[in-house]
């Protein structure tokens, strides 16, 4: 039952649609020609918004020489690998994707492991002035990070660890603990009053009311977390590229991002490192679809 | 704000006989690090902003110099004016879209095709959501390219050659089409929020609304919008304080480019950091930036709660 408490926002609105889908399953069949119109129209909408894509798969396994002929927008005439392969050695892919993932999983890691430590002594603890606490990492959530960008630079420089890998680590994981602090703490504020009054009564002590008890209900809110730090700390942006300037330290956006600036570049080339650089992303997408779902959702209801 | 009841001896935690006192060794290493990495640094930036500072070398006192120099700037007035561009592009165009997208995807799709088709479809406007911002512009830049990219050739190929155009290098188009790049970008977060919001609508509810001879508009208006106002301003909030802080399409796209045609704050604070090298005037953008975000939430968050009220 608690189970479910935790998993409110998300597990409710799947529950509502399963009912919803049941009860309407009777008119499922009387399909007007409004109807179809609006499917079509969705589809072309979809369509649309996949064209940018489609186009850069086409072009992603052509040769210059058949771009330059047909354009953009044929199929490639002779298939080739070639884009592919280029950027993959020219920017040592693995590598940036090595760089990208031990980031993010740091992140990912240690921004789960702050925000449940916080938000245990916030919205369980009520520690004097959580408030206030609470309210100065919303706070610290709003902030453009162009605000901080240049005093962690020198911060960083002086602390010897600027152009590695550490000082994406470290701003990360306190950026990203402050949206799970946020989040978290209001599910801890309302966590079911006699699951904690039965672990004192079993004699465990605060740290094992956490690990054995808050911890495992509130998993699969901590799991949409861990996969949510993941995916934004493998996007990020402006405080890699200020803060990482050795090819050997970048990340996957980075390595993109630096062929953009290159006008030489053939449109081919370009194509096949894009679409190498999101595979990572789809496959993701593939895998933690379920828990991204909810997150995007349980981030909305708050 | 999570809604707390406030025990009356207020220093207990809600583990019973356990003090609050005794959690705060739980609070003081995320307290530690928010302190050293974001108060620290955005304290020192606003004294950044009343200096004169080459990066190197000695910092100068100069009071207020900059914040003057910053009222009378007309890029920087130019920078906000974009932003106000760059909130169309990202809140009121997929706002408006994702919920007209989202109620006929739930009530059309998945009642009359099915929840399947429903989620596919909505999985296929997500898409671009999902991939790096910096990916996602590279890809568009390279679809909008001058010469050789797909949009002119499309235009040449259905006999519209003579539109073709340098989309993000011309000043009259740069805006525009980095709006629409935005709106891609864009679109999918609201569709897969409102439709998360409208599952809870009781399907009964349109029911009786379309026997009192309600029509789609209506039921709209009387209906949905209603039951999905909590998720309707989260995204508005959320979707506007993205769009002011947007740096890295305009930076990989136009850079601000040609001349101020889309220059945004952050680009001109980062601009002014690291490429002029004028840190106190990019710590005062950077600082009228912040209190522009912070304003627009506090004010945001009191309109909030009183629409949460009077619903309740």
């Amino acid at each position: 039952m608690s189970q479910a408490t935790m998993q409110a926002p998300t597990s409710q609105a799947a529950d509502a649609e399963a009912s919803r889908s049941r009860k309407t399953n009777k008119s499922q069949h009387i399909r007007t020609w409004a109807d179809w119109m609006t499917l079509v129209l969705l589809i072309v909408g979809a369509l649309i918004m996949l064209f940018p894509l489609i186009i850069l798969a086409m072009n992603a396994f052509k040769t210059i020489a058949d771009y330059n002929a047909t354009g953009p927008l044929t199929l490639p005439a002779h298939p080739t690998m070639r884009g592919i392969e280029s950027f993959w050695k020219s920017s040592n892919f693995p590598l940036k994707f090595l760089n990208s993932f031990v980031i993010s999983l740091v992140v990912a890691v240690l921004g789960v492991l702050l925000s449940v430590l916080n938000s245990f002594a916030l919205g369980i603890g009520r520690v004097k002035g959580n408030r206030w606490i609470i309210l100065l990492i919303m706070l610290a959530n709003m902030m453009p990070q162009e605000a901080l960008l240049y005093p962690l630079y020198t911060m960083f420089k002086e602390a010897g660890i600027y152009n590695t890998q550490l000082s994406i680590i470290i701003i990360f994981t306190v950026v990203q603990s402050a949206y799970g602090t946020y989040l978290l703490s209001a599910v801890y504020s309302t966590f079911p009053q006699a699951i904690l009054e039965a672990a004192t009564i079993d004699g465990a002590t605060r740290w094992q009311t956490l690990i054995k008890v808050v911890l495992p209900i509130s998993w699969s809110t901590i799991s949409v977390l861990f996969v949510f730090f993941f995916v934004w700390t493998w996007n990020e942006y402006m405080i890699p590229m200020a803060f990482l300037m050795d090819d050997s330290v970048q990340t996957v956006p980075l390595a993109l991002s630096a062929l953009q600036g290159q006008h030489t570049i053939d449109a081919t080339q370009l194509a096949a490192a894009s679409l190498l650089s999101i595979i990572p992303t789809i496959i993701f997408y593939i895998i933690f679809q379920r828990k991204l779902n909810q997150g995007i959702v349980a981030g909305a209801v708050k | 704000m999570p809604q707390q009841t406030q025990s009356k001896q207020k220093s207990y935690s809600r583990l019973p006989g356990s003090k609050s006192s005794k959690f705060i060794p739980y609070l003081l290493p995320g307290v530690a690090a928010l302190i050293v990495i974001v108060i620290v640094p955005f304290v020192w930036n606003i004294y950044l902003s009343l200096t004169h500072w080459r990066g190197v070398g000695p910092v100068k006192f100069v009071g207020l110099k900059n914040w003057q120099r910053l009222f009378a700037d007309a890029t920087f007035w130019k920078s906000f004016a974009n932003s106000f561009w760059i909130i169309v592009a990202i809140v009121v165009v997929p706002t408006v879209l994702g919920l007209l997208i989202s109620s006929v995807l739930t009530d059309v799709i998945q009642k009359k095709f099915g929840s399947g088709k429903a989620s596919f479809i909505r999985a296929l406007y997500y898409l671009p959501q999902l991939l790096p911002v910096a990916v996602a512009s590279v890809i568009m830049g390279w679809i909008f390219r001058p010469d050789d990219g797909a949009v002119n050739d499309l235009l040449s190929k259905v006999g519209l050659g003579f539109l073709q155009h340098n989309w993000l290098g011309d000043a009259h188009s740069a805006l525009p089409i980095l709006m629409v790049i935005l709106i891609w970008i864009q679109l999918g977060y609201p569709i897969v929020i409102f439709m998360s919001g409208l599952q809870r609508v009781d399907p009964e509810l349109y029911e009786a609304a379309s026997l009192d001879g309600a029509n789609w508009w209506q039921k709209f208006k009387i209906v949905t919008l209603p039951s999905i106002m909590p998720e309707l301003l989260v995204v508005i909030l959320t979707a506007t304080i993205g769009a002011l802080k947007t740096f890295g399409p305009v930076y990989l796209l136009t850079k601000g480019g040609p001349g101020t045609t889309t220059i945004v704050p952050s680009y001109y604070s980062y601009n002014q950091f690291f490429q002029l090298h004028q840190v106190g005037y990019g710590a005062a953008i950077s600082t009228a930036l912040t209190l522009v975000i912070i304003v627009f939430s506090v004010i945001f968050t009191i309109i909030q709660s009183r629409v949460e009220k009077n619903a309740a």
